[in-house]
């Protein structure tokens, strides 16, 4: 028997993860994650701003810095800070090198973590880890140039990482009053950020009755977040199956329930204490199933003693990407501006070549589409309401509907 | 002058014309249609009223013609309704008999009937019908009244047609502002089938199709009982529609066509024959392939039946219609049209007359006039029907008078 067991590999320590603050909100928010409730992962602070790295308590910072930023951070230009990134990207690649798992948390829209979350999220691949990014986007009335950085990021980021997870600004006002104070509203956004962390932690973290593992969530994000809806729930008390349950429906991250409906596939982890029934389990289940319908449910069950009389539910719903694909290669000028910048030689050729190393994902089959010449009339029918069968609309003469031919 | 109380009108707000019919009823039952007045309707389309201006002033002509040829005055009608939100479907309520004897009583039946007709609809919704099929005591089919029956379980089947509560109450609201009394809405297509089909017809099975300008409602009757009972918001002026679209011709030259030339099937003498289609002062402004116009008419009403042959096999009834099917309504002129359903619907197929109605008949023979017709029969129907429970000394009158009668 023995001799057997020597045969096998060795069974390999619990698999290392990191987490990366990356930005003025990635590091404020591995402030506030604290290295006690994290015990098996090392934090690091990744930031261009030296005031931002100070305050943070993470046992690890990392200062991407050079002369000409004096300090200050990158000014909101995520170029400028990519291209800082993408300078030390040995140094990032090192520091996610022991790593099995690495979670990026970053607020994009601005310069430090827009500009860097990608290139530290291809660092990480390259490392041999898995990466997944919680970001979180700005608010609509941040202006269109925070916007349209933020999207642009996102699309990178998305090519660069196993997954994504982001979370609009916009949504935070489903939790919280518009008028509630500024503070409160960034400290619920983050705190929702950080739910979904601790979720997704608890997922791969402990030891389930019913594993997810990480493959899994992979599967599930990959290609498919246009804008991933995540939620994480928690009640306690005798009736906490039905209360999560409401909870759930009511969850204004998950559009009231409708997220779900709409959802191509969805990840439900469900937690609590010694006393989970499988009835409870049931029922959470059973409704999730009847929200969504079709979609690919991967479901995942654990039992932690610390959790007491609490039942947590962390759903995790990925809607079809129905957006097009932005382009991944950086705009033409983008490159000659970022080397005027910085002096011309500290930027290596190979920079622009972002999210290149690795191979395009293939997009859907590529149809070609009919310029539509005819247009379809309703007639006498214009507006009135469209008689609707199976999808139809019947005020559309039926010769054109079936594409029969007339001259 | 009649005595009022002997007078019945059906009034109808068709798409294509808004027709009101006097019917008279005779002391054993009976009924003559006495008066019918019509105008042409501008303000209707798929069967709700879109312009009740327009409507209004037609209504007002509609009801002073048919006043004038049955020479009475016409304070209260009975509105038929229609529209596709009309629906009709079967629901059945169960009982349990309590009494000791197990012998079903007035109150069971009563209660059976209470719970058949409690369904839950929209917020928005009305029931307009509710019409008894059949009941069952302990599971055994009951044709007549269970009463004085001994049995535990009683049931009941009903149909209930229902429909958006604000529609009905528009048209209701537009037919009170020109003096009207409404005695009753009742759906269209229940109001035809209730003219067309003789008893017998009812037993064997029956199909009613009621092709109207704006909407086609279909009724199935099959052991004495209404089975089946939809609206398609799909009739004649989808025809039109079509063939302006297919010819680019005007709407009202496409309807002309479609009188003229038109045809259900494509008659095997259409192929290369043009029809010039002329503008109002004569010149030839559009030839037009009667091919082309036929295949479009038939596509049309192919589709037409094609969707109501569906609905039918869902509710599993298409083996039940040995009497056949039958046609009426304006949009049933369409030549050749009883071939084309033969063909859907492989099953007997013709063109419905009023049965059961005295008078004039020249105007019963037409199928436009089916639905108004139906509606005086209704209202005579229920006429009776409050006659015989109007208090126990009326009924017991009636007796006495049937007695005298009969000696």
């Amino acid at each position: 028997m023995e001799h057997e067991q020597n045969l096998l590999p060795p069974v390999a320590a619990s698999t290392t993860m990191k987490i990366f603050g990356v930005g003025d909100v990635g590091v404020k928010l591995l402030g506030e994650l604290g290295a006690a409730e994290f015990p098996a992962a090392s934090l690091i602070a990744v930031n261009t701003d030296a005031a931002s790295l100070r305050d943070c308590t993470a046992p690890v910072k990392f200062h991407i810095e050079n002369k000409l930023l004096r300090g200050l951070g990158s000014g909101g230009d995520a170029e400028r800070s990519r291209a800082l990134a993408e300078e030390q990207f040995t140094i990032l690649k090192s520091a996610c090198a022991d790593a099995g798992v690495v979670f990026i948390l970053a607020g994009l829209g601005g310069g430090a973590g827009s500009g860097i979350a990608p290139v530290l999220a291809r660092a990480a691949r390259e490392a041999g880890a898995l990466v997944l990014a919680f970001v979180t986007l700005p608010f609509e009335s941040e202006g269109n140039h925070r916007q349209a950085q933020a999207q642009q990021s996102l699309e990178l980021l998305k090519s660069a990482a196993d997954g994504v997870i982001c979370l609009a600004g916009d949504k935070i006002f489903g939790v919280i009053d518009e008028h509630t104070g500024v503070l409160e509203i960034f400290a619920a956004a983050d705190r929702l950020l950080l739910d979904g962390l601790r979720g997704v932690w608890q997922l791969l973290h402990r030891r389930g009755l019913i594993q997810v593992h990480f493959g899994d969530l992979c599967a599930l994000l990959r290609d498919r977040h246009a804008e991933n809806c995540f939620a994480f729930v928690e009640a306690s008390g005798a009736g906490r199956a039905r209360e999560v349950v409401e909870k759930i429906l009511s969850h204004p991250l998950l559009d009231k329930g409708r997220a779900l409906a709409e959802t191509g596939a969805v990840i439900v982890n469900i937690t609590a204490g010694k006393n989970l029934t499988m009835a409870e389990i049931k029922r959470v289940m059973d409704e999730v199933k009847r929200q969504c319908g079709r979609a690919q449910t991967i479901m995942g069950a654990a039992v932690d003693a610390a959790l007491g009389d609490r039942l947590c539910v962390t759903i995790i719903a990925a809607r079809p990407n129905t957006a097009p694909k932005v382009e991944e290669t950086p705009r033409p000028g983008t490159t000659s501006n970022r080397a005027g910048f910085t002096g011309g030689q500290t930027v290596m050729t190979s920079a622009p070549v972002l999210g290149g190393s690795r191979p395009r994902r293939p997009g859907g089959k590529q149809i070609q589409t009919q310029l539509p010449l005819t247009i379809v009339s309703r007639g006498r029918f214009d507006k009135s309401e469209p008689t609707l069968h199976q999808g139809e609309d019947l005020d559309v003469p039926t010769f054109l509907r079936r594409g029969v031919l007339m001259n | 002058m009649f005595n009022d109380d002997n007078i019945v009108v059906g009034l109808e707000i068709g798409t294509h014309k808004i027709c009101a019919a006097v019917g008279e009823m005779n002391e054993d039952g009976g009924v003559n249609i006495i008066g019918l007045g019509q105008a042409k309707s501008n303000g209707v389309r798929k069967g709700e009223i879109c312009d009740p201006e327009k409507v209004e002033l037609e209504l007002r002509t509609a009801i002073d013609e048919a006043e004038q040829m049955a020479n009475a005055e016409i304070s209260n009608v009975f509105l038929g309704v229609t529209g596709g939100h009309v629906r009709g479907f079967n629901n059945r309520g169960n009982h349990t008999v309590l009494s000791s004897e197990h012998e079903i009583s007035e109150d069971d039946v009563q209660d059976v009937i209470r719970n058949a007709k409690a369904i839950n609809l929209a917020a928005e919704d009305t029931v307009i019908h509710a019409v008894r099929q059949h009941f069952y005591v302990d599971g055994l089919e009951f044709l007549a009244s269970p009463i004085g029956i001994c049995g535990s379980q009683l049931a009941v089947d009903m149909h209930v047609i229902h429909g958006k509560a604000t529609r009905f109450q528009n048209t209701i609201r537009l037919v009170r502002t020109t003096q009207l009394e409404v005695n009753e809405i009742v759906f269209n297509g229940l109001a035809t089938a209730l003219a067309l089909l003789t008893a017998e017809q009812k037993e064997i099975g029956a199909l009613v199709i009621d092709i109207g300008a704006g909407t086609t409602e279909y009724v199935v009757y099959a052991d004495n009982a209404i089975r089946f009972s939809g609206v398609l918001a799909v009739g004649g002026d989808h025809i039109s529609n079509d063939i302006a679209f297919g010819a680019k011709i005007s709407l009202s030259r496409a309807e002309q066509l479609k009188r003229e030339h038109g045809s259900a099937l494509v008659r095997t003498d259409a192929k290369g024959q043009v029809i010039n289609v002329t503008s109002d002062v004569g010149h030839v402004i559009k030839s037009v392939n009667v091919e082309h116009l036929q295949r479009i008419m038939h596509l049309r009403l192919e589709e037409l039946f094609q969707i109501i042959l569906g609905e039918l096999e869902k509710a599993g009834l298409t083996h039940y219609l040995r009497a056949g099917i039958f046609l009426t309504g304006g949009g049933s002129r369409v030549a050749n049209l009883e071939h084309l359903a033969e063909r859907v619907f492989q099953m007997n197929v013709t063109h419905a007359h009023t049965a059961g109605v005295g008078g004039i008949t020249s105007a019963l023979d037409q199928p436009e006039f089916a639905t108004a017709i139906g509606l005086v029969k209704y209202g005579s129907m229920k006429q009776h029907q409050r006659a015989a429970h109007h208090g126990l000394s009326a009924k017991f009158q009636n007796i006495v008078g049937r007695f005298w009668r009969r000696g």
